[in-house]
């Protein structure tokens, strides 16, 4: 049983469709990565699943609710974060400050989790009060998946959180994501490091051309020939 | 000396200008256009004040000794506010929907500045007002010697201290508005990264709605306390907006701090320029060599020349202006 699944989900933009009858979804307290090559709709599916996108067919589930038609503010409100590929921080905000957006429409658990999102990412503490915009990629990283962390979100979603970082930092955040969801909360990611996301995934769609192509566990992925040999270079 | 006629009127000046910076550079990073119609509105807000000190006069309810305007100031800023509002409403609202790239609502903005002008010129006429009432100064001249026992008195108008002593406070509450409360920094994020600022559920009409009630306030503010100091002439908020925006783009436009600095860099250097070294030269040189002419750097007339060309230069060499701003 998914906590939040797209099924049969067909999208795009004006009326060439991006992605066409996919089925995505994930497990509470379960990792799922979308992956495949580039074009293959998988920060569109993203999107759509988040409602930033309208669908042409097919509908969306959290927790067994049919939330197609929400806004994306109501999604929020129903426990769903979102981190954008980019211009995902507030930059001439504080990380503080980016942190209390991320809590604007629900400030019920706001000191709770800041001190959640400070013992995750203890290294944001001491730029508390400096500009998100003088961060480092990284830890502008942290400040992006911190902020959708504050309003306690029952399902993360992020967009390609490894672009732009370099691989050390990557692992890092890779670890934190594996500790996000260790604590409860389902992630769903879309990642262009196919081999190293399918490693900590629980759950792997492969899109390519905007059609489920393969849905398995990450490892079995990881070992299916035909995967390896057309998408993870061997 | 100096301070008399350069350091007072500066502050005065450069505060009536940052306050009309603020509002430009508020207007710029929330709404993302450049509001030619800033000086109207300001205009808008010292008609209010004017036409409300009319009444307020007849009725003779006065705060002696200050200006009767500092009393319907407050309900003067509500009318600017309501003004602002109808005119969001009808014009911009719309340009907004459609989401017009910043140079259309450029455009609208000068629409709107001379329909502004021309609905003020038929309500007030075009004509000069002085509603300066109340003591004309905090302290004179001969009073300030007596006291400090200089020998060159210094003294300060009642209007000049009154709009440092505004702008001072207003700026302190606007920055703690915009730092410190929960709606001023949804403003601020709002401003940064609009669609961030949607998917963590702030409002955009309510971030709107607030903009147009700060920027109504900065301006009917600095319209009065202009009107007050120099005497109202409608004409001549058409002509101040240019120094307004030279002053947002030469602190960096977006920037708060930056409007602040620009307002007081823009009113200083005219004011040096345009002063008449003449009285300086006076006191140090034996009186056969003082020169006859005022000697000006330029002569005031070409005032609103200098502040565009600390513009050009702020262009060329700084493009993001003093503190970083926006490029436009």
């Amino acid at each position: 049983m998914f906590l939040l699944s797209g099924e049969n989900i067909t999208c795009g933009y004006g009326s060439v469709d991006i992605v066409s009858n996919c089925n995505i979804g994930v497990k509470k307290g379960e990792i799922s990565s979308i992956v495949g090559p580039n074009g293959a709709g998988k920060s569109t599916a993203m999107k759509a699943l988040f409602g930033l996108l309208p669908l042409k067919n097919g509908r969306i589930l959290l927790n067994g609710e049919d939330i197609t038609n929400l806004k994306p503010q109501q999604r929020v409100l129903k426990g769903m974060g979102f981190v954008p590929q980019s211009n995902n921080i507030f930059p001439s905000l504080t990380v503080q400050e980016n942190l209390e957006m991320g809590a604007f429409i629900d400030q019920s658990s706001l000191k709770e989790m800041l001190e959640y999102v400070f013992e995750l990412f203890p290294a944001l503490i001491d730029k508390k009060h400096q500009e998100a915009g003088e961060l480092s990629g990284g830890q502008r990283q942290q400040v992006a998946v911190g902020r959708a962390l504050m309003t306690k979100p029952k399902v993360l979603m992020l967009d390609e959180p490894s672009a732009g970082v370099s691989p050390i930092i990557m692992d890092g955040l890779f670890n934190k994501v594996l500790q996000i969801a260790k604590e409860g909360t389902a992630v769903l990611m879309v990642e262009q490091n196919a081999k190293q996301a399918l490693k900590i995934s629980n759950l792997g769609f492969v899109l390519n051309q905007g059609k489920n192509l393969f849905t398995d566990n990450g490892n079995s992925l990881l070992k299916n020939k035909q995967v390896r040999q057309a998408f993870l270079g061997g | 000396m100096i301070s008399n006629y350069i350091v007072i009127p500066g502050l005065t000046y450069g505060s009536q200008l940052a306050l009309g910076a603020l509002g430009i550079t508020i207007v710029y990073s929330v709404l993302r256009f450049s509001n030619f119609a800033h000086g109207e509105f300001m205009s808008f807000g010292a008609m209010s004040s004017i036409l409300l000190c009319w009444l307020f006069i007849s009725l003779e309810i006065n705060l002696y000794p200050l200006p009767t305007a500092i009393l319907v100031l407050p309900i003067a800023i509500i009318f600017t506010i309501f003004y602002c509002l109808i005119v969001d409403k009808l014009i911009f609202k719309f340009y907004r929907q459609q989401n017009s790239k910043s140079v259309i609502n450029l455009i609208v903005s000068i629409g709107v500045m001379f329909f502004t002008g021309g609905l003020i010129r038929f309500i007030v006429g075009p004509g000069d007002k002085n509603f300066f009432d109340g003591e004309r100064f905090v302290f004179k001249a001969k009073t300030f010697k007596n006291f400090t026992g200089l020998n060159e008195g210094l003294t300060l108008k009642t209007t000049q201290g009154i709009t440092i002593l505004i702008t001072v406070l207003l700026v302190i509450l606007l920055f703690w508005f915009l730092n410190k409360t929960k709606t001023g920094k949804s403003m601020r994020a709002y401003s940064d990264n609009k669609d961030l600022a949607l998917l963590s559920g702030i409002n955009p009409e309510k971030v709107v709605l607030i903009t147009w009630i700060i920027t109504g306030t900065l301006a009917c503010v600095a319209g009065t306390l202009y009107g007050l100091d120099k005497s109202y002439k409608p004409f001549t908020y058409l002509h101040l907006v240019l120094p307004i925006f030279s002053a947002a783009i030469v602190g960096g436009v977006g920037n708060p701090v930056g409007a602040i600095i620009g307002g007081f860099v823009i009113a200083f250097s005219e004011l040096i320029i345009t002063f008449a070294y003449k009285k300086i030269f006076f006191y140090f040189l034996p009186s056969f060599m003082v020169p006859e002419g005022l000697l000006q750097i330029l002569s005031t007339d070409y005032k609103i020349a200098i502040s565009f060309i600390i513009l050009v230069l702020v262009l060329l060499i700084k493009p993001t202006g003093i503190y970083k701003g926006k490029v436009i």
